[in-house]
């Protein structure tokens, strides 16, 4: 650290860093890049292993026996729920009771901001029924959940009539030392909100529900079960959460080894795992799989029902049943005692999963990148900011007056508060006056405006200032869900990086918009079709966008997903700023 | 007289602080000895012989049964009436008459199905010994009161002692009310003498003594767990010293109650485990249920009707709850043998009573369930404010046995219809909010009366590293504001002593009451975590006290049977009666660090220490100086020339 110190050697650092800036920041912006695709590379990931001793190396036997009894329980729920027009709640309590569980409900009702177009409502009202088994001498401060979505139509009857079957053997046996709960919600992620936030009695989305009358104490774990056939090929588990948020990563461990010792194919992000890693179609494979869980983290939505409950410190994974045209299928018994041996496992959990990783990418189900092998990656573009930063430091001659750049400053944030309140203002006007239909207006109101500043300060100190706003921004995104920043700093950082008022202006200006979030967004959208090998053309891939974009708003205001105030509030201001230092007079 | 004196002492003591908010009808009581009245039960008795359909003679004979049971120095209140006394029994002769034996030990088991198809089963064994621990005399020699206990209440002046040991919830709302209610895990209260000084350390000792005796954790019983209950909890025996500066109060809910407590418990019976109810406390099978709760109960009771001398009376309690479906793999049967895997042959020697009580109110012609073999004495009693009916087996008596010489009682359901009456009074508790830094403790406290509105006193101990906002403290009932007449609060010291709340609250009729306040988690020191932080932090449960207007009082059908001029006005002995509720334990998680991160840290630190320290340091002590540019070669030459010539260099 003599560079404190020797003036001379500071200033010879400097100024090779000032001189040599641009190559230094390009070499920065290609090995982010390179090691960032060189994670999904076999021999760079480790191995996934139980950390959690309780949970190792204690064996549990399987024996769940009543598979055909429970695809009959799902047939009758089936007529149950025909017959009734959705949650045949009385049917489910009688049926709970009859098993002897403790059985309670509770309604919830919720008026969404605008109608959801994908799933077809806007004034929802449900009911979840849940039964509660009381484990044997324990005091009722422990709990695990199983829940099954209640879905419309025909899919997801099997996974209740396994939850059902599951609950009458789990009856019957003495070893629970927690209490179990079985979930069956309506309505997928409102239900499973409004239950959530009745266990928990917060009340964060002005939600209606009725209070819950049964608990178990604090819950530990949670696995939802979605399943819509009698035999399966494969399961695949879904990890992402609310946010971006990860189950621990001995959840998945445990997964992967019961689906190991039972025999079960499993899936993550529904790929299977392939031993040809040195080949190129194996590493593509790979690639493709981690790329789709940075995708799916990035988008900050809980991608199944599990989704919800980290915000509560649970644990908890979504496991689907997949029927595809394999040949070698797997019973609804066998999915049974996969489930009976996981349960069994986590019961004998003494603390809360917490010795293993919350920070990982996958890029299959036996091998994970850890937060300090990704993070490099993420750092490497961050540089080129502070690199930045530093060379524009080194110009600016006068001192600069930090009031001169409030102003572009508070203008583009009111521009960000403008669209981040006005697309649920105003899609109801815009819905009057054109024909276009609701998810639309609430897009087109949110992309309307794109608004140029024109402030006659120092370029110099605003994008100073914007540089500076953006690597902190970016970086603290990064620390929470770290496939958001970095995928917001893959388009943001070389916009920063390059513009000045003195590049040729129609085509920065072209480059600016493409690299704008909004166009990442579109990007991300065909990007993600392509990974789930369901490639889309332009028209679909453009309502697709659309309804992301209305998806997005809706999961803010559902679930307190934070993407789209993130992006309305800070990061399309600063982006802006840019605009302006590119427009500069 | 004095009969009516004791009596008015002990409910005295039990009601001393909510008397006050209870319309008692005392004029009504002389009838029936008022000294039972608050209490949990009444010593309404049936002659052992009396049949069903004999209604007047019964009622007659109950009667009479009263009367002797007046005059005998039972004043339990504990449930499950071990005073119902069969006067076909040969030993129950009116005590005045036989002198007394020093000590005296009676057994008995009542066994009560229940409607979710389980079945409890409930111990009670009682040892009353005519002593004096605390005279200046030394007590040596003993016969049927165990040493161990004896020699605790003389050395620390212990005045009531009552522990018990839980394994599980009772499920208030499935099974109704316990006969002996008890919080999950440990629960320890001792009333001292009032002749002890340094109360807190006896207190420290006594834990670390009955930590010996029962093979439990009560050793971690210190300041920080302990508190002083102002009006919760009251002397159940004799005396009159209500200063809760005497009362110590501890629960430890984390504790873990298993065969190592079995044993020592059974080895302070007479009869240890040889003979008697006790053989069928095998732990195999006491440890296969929903439930099990072992306690032990001291207290100084009177000698005899005049209470002139007191006596010591040891009281062991165990609770059982069978499975339905864990234990009789959902077959609505029950037998001892299932239950115990062992049956009756005999009962204890030293017992002077032995019996078994099986609670059939609900199956009056038997269309329930059966219980064979049949017995012809039957025996009632109010228990819980609550008339039941009870087959009674006694197991000195050898007929008992039959010609197989072994007792093995089968209850055999016939229908599984017939709902259970609500328990009027129950609650519940949990932790609402989410995040580790607050939340809200949320106690629900459910009253099912439907038209009578009842005070309960509410008592929470908390620990101090959940730290109450106590000006949040709020009171609703039926979306009202509910203020407590009552609230004796004493805030926690860090790392010295825990929360105390104590709330005398209203309940309305057929209402929750719901009562939350909102805490912050404490950053605790590193040593002051458990080997499993993760697990979490466990809150003892609420004591709910309460006197809960009887069923009894409800039922206008129990009027019929009686003489229209004694049931005008609401009995007092009927008209409520004193009910504990525990609710759950909490399980809150703390903010944990993790624990691999002092290498971490100590790295980290080092190397910032190395690094920004050592610079700053050079920085700051370093002398700097412009150094003068060493002169070229040429100017050196030219110096030494001018050396040479004497000239002053350049």
């Amino acid at each position: 650290m003599g560079l404190l110190s020797d003036p001379n050697r500071r200033r010879a650092l400097i100024s090779l860093l000032t001189r040599l800036n641009s190559p230094i920041c390009v070499v920065c912006y290609m090995a982010g890049v390179a090691w960032f695709m060189g994670l999904a590379f076999e021999p760079f990931t480790l191995r996934t292993y139980m950390s959690e001793n309780a949970m190792g190396s204690t064996m549990v036997e399987e024996r769940f026996p009543a598979g055909e009894r429970a695809l009959t329980t799902g047939r009758e729920f089936s007529a149950h729920k025909k017959k009734a027009g959705g949650m045949p709640v009385d049917w489910l309590v009688k049926t709970m009771q009859a098993r002897g569980l403790e059985v309670f409900t509770q309604r919830f009702s919720r008026k969404l901001p605008f109608p959801d177009e994908n799933k077809e409502r806007y004034m929802v009202k449900g009911t979840n029924v849940y039964g509660i088994l009381r484990a044997p001498r324990a005091p009722r401060t422990e709990a695990l959940v199983l829940s099954a979505p209640c879905t419309p139509g025909d899919s997801n009857n099997q996974a209740v009539g396994l939850l059902l079957g599951l609950a009458q053997y789990f009856r019957n046996q003495i070893y629970w030392a927690k209490d179990i709960i079985f979930l069956v919600n309506e309505h997928d992620l409102i239900g499973m909100q409004a239950w959530l936030e009745g266990y928990h009695h917060t009340n964060t989305t002005g939600m209606d529900w009725s209070p819950l009358q049964g608990r178990g104490g604090s819950i530990q774990a949670a696995l939802s079960l979605e399943l819509s056939s009698d035999v399966i090929t494969s399961m695949d588990l879904v990890l992402e959460g609310l946010n971006g948020q990860l189950p621990n990563l001995d959840l998945a461990n445990l997964f992967y080894a019961f689906c190991q010792k039972i025999g079960v194919l499993c899936t993550i992000q529904g790929k299977l795992q392939r031993n040809d890693w040195d080949s190129v179609s194996g590493y593509s494979h790979s690639v493709q799989t981690m790329m789709l869980m940075v995708m799916k983290q990035a988008s900050g939505r809980p991608w199944g029902d599990h989704g919800l409950f980290l915000r509560y410190h649970i644990e908890a994974a979504s496991i689907k049943g997949i029927n595809s045209f394999r040949q070698y299928k797997t019973d609804v018994t066998t999915i049974g005692r996969l489930l009976e041996g996981m349960y069994r496992k986590l019961n004998n959990l003494l603390e809360r999963l917490h010795q293993s990783y919350f920070f990982y990418l996958m890029p299959s189900l036996s091998h994970f990148v850890s937060i300090g092998y990704y993070m490099p990656a993420f750092g490497l573009l961050a540089v080129i900011l502070l690199l930045r930063a530093l060379d524009l430091w080194v110009q600016l001659v006068s001192s600069p007056g930090v009031l001169s750049v409030l102003t572009p400053l508070v203008i583009s944030h009111l521009t960000g508060v403008a669209l981040y309140t006005l697309p649920i203002q105003f899609q109801e006007m815009a819905v009057e006056q054109f024909p276009v239909s609701e998810t639309e207006a609430v897009v087109l109101t949110a992309i309307g405006y794109n608004v140029f500043l024109f402030i006659y300060i120092g370029w110099r100190v605003l994008k100073l200032v914007a540089v500076l706003y953006l690597a902190v921004l970016l970086g603290c995104t990064a620390l929470i869900n770290f496939s958001l920043g970095f995928i917001l700093a893959l388009t943001l950082v070389p916009v920063a990086a390059f513009v000045t008022p003195h590049v040729p202006k129609v085509l920065s200006a072209f480059i600016l918009v493409i690299l704008s979030p909004a166009c990442t967004l579109l990007f991300s959208v065909f990007f993600f079709q392509e990974l789930q090998e369901l490639p889309v053309s332009f028209q679909e891939g453009w309502l697709l966008y659309l309804s992301v974009i209305s998806q997005g708003i809706l999961d803010h205001f559902l679930y307190g997903s934070l993407v789209y105030p993130l992006i309305a509030l800070l990061v399309y201001p600063c982006w802006l700023l840019f605009w302006n230092i590119l427009f500069w007079k | 007289m004095a009969a009516h004196r004791c009596s008015n002492c002990a409910a005295l003591l039990i009601l001393c602080s909510l008397s006050v908010f209870i319309v008692v009808d005392s004029q009504e009581t002389t009838l029936n000895g008022g000294h039972h009245a608050t209490t949990v039960h009444n010593p309404q008795t049936t002659t052992g012989t009396a049949e069903q359909t004999a209604e007047p003679a019964v009622e007659e004979r109950r009667w009479e049964a009263t009367a002797v049971e007046e005059a005998t120095p039972d004043d339990d209140d504990d449930a499950a009436a071990s005073d119902k006394q069969d006067t076909s029994a040969p030993e129950t002769v009116d005590p005045s008459s036989v002198p007394q034996p020093k000590d005296d030990f009676q057994e008995e088991l009542v066994i009560r199905p229940l409607h979710s198809g389980d079945i409890y089963a409930s111990f009670q064994f009682r040892t009353v010994w005519e002593t004096d621990f605390m005279r200046g005399n030394k007590v040596s020699h003993y016969r049927l009161f165990p040493k161990s206990l004896g020699q605790v209440i003389s050395k620390f002046s212990v005045r009531e002692l009552h522990i018990s040991f839980t394994q599980g919830y009772w499920r208030t709302m499935q099974w109704g009310q316990p006969f002996q209610p008890s919080p999950p895990g440990a629960e320890l209260w001792v009333w001292f003498q009032d002749s002890v000084t340094d109360v807190d350390g006896t207190w420290k000792e006594l834990t670390n003594v009955l930590s010996g005796i029962f093979c439990a954790s009560l050793n971690f019983i210190d300041s920080t767990n302990t508190v002083q209950p102002s009006a919760s909890f009251k002397p159940l025996g004799i005396g009159n010293e209500t200063d809760h500066r005497f009362l110590r109060y501890a629960t430890l809910p984390r504790e873990i109650v298993c065969t190592e407590n079995l044993t020592p418990w059974k080895k302070l019976l007479p009869c240890g485990s040889k003979a008697g109810l006790a053989v069928l406390l095998k732990s195999e099978k006491l440890f296969h249920s929903s439930f099990h709760s072992q306690a032990v109960h001291i207290r100084p009771v009177c000698q005899d009707w005049q209470c002139k001398t007191t006596s010591w009376e040891l009281r062991q309690t165990l609770n059982v709850v069978f499975d339905l479906h864990n234990s009789a793999q959902g077959k609505r049967e029950w037998s001892l043998f299932k239950m115990f895997s062992r049956t009756l042959t005999e009962a204890c020697p030293l017992a002077s009573s032995s019996k078994i009580y099986i609670d059939i109110t609900d199956n009056p012609q038997g269309e329930q369930f059966e219980v064979s073999p049949a017995t012809p004495l039957l025996s009632q009693a109010v228990v819980l404010g609550d008339r039941r009916t009870f087959s009674v087996y006694d197991l000195t008596q050898q007929i008992t046995f039959g010609t197989v010489r072994s007792l093995n009682l089968l209850i055999r359901w016939k229908s599984s219809e017939g709902d259970m009456l609500r328990p009027l009074l129950h609650a519940e508790r949990y932790v609402a909010g989410y995040g580790l830094q607050t939340g809200e403790i949320h106690t629900l406290m459910y009253n099912n009366h439907p038209y009578r509105s009842f005070p309960v006193l509410l008592l929470d101990s908390v620990p101090w590293y959940l730290r109450l906002y106590i000006h949040t403290l709020t009171v609703t009932s039926k979306g009202k504001d509910n203020k407590p007449s009552y609230i004796h609060y004493q805030p926690s010291k860090d790392r010295l002593r825990p929360h105390l709340l104590e709330m005398l609250v209203q309940l309305p009729p057929n209402s929750v009451t719901e009562v939350t306040v909102q805490f912050e988690r404490a950053l605790l020191k590193w040593t002051e975590y458990t080997p499993d932080p993760n697990h979490g932090f466990y809150v003892g449960s609420s004591v709910i006290s309460s006197l809960v207007p009887s069923i009894v009082a409800m039922d206008t059908n129990s009027t019929r049977e009686r003489p229209l001029f004694s049931s005008f006005f609401p009995c007092k002995e009927e008209s409520s009666y004193f009910v504990r509720v525990y609710t759950e334990p909490l399980l809150v998680n703390l903010p944990t660090p993790d624990f691999s991160m002092p290498y971490n840290v100590i790295c980290l630190t080092c190397t910032v220490v190395a690094v920004g320290y050592g610079s700053l340091y050079n920085l700051l002590t370093r002398s700097f100086q412009i150094e003068e540019p060493s002169p070229g070669l040429a100017k050196r030459i030219a110096n030494i020339i001018r050396k040479m010539r004497g000239v002053p260099p350049l």
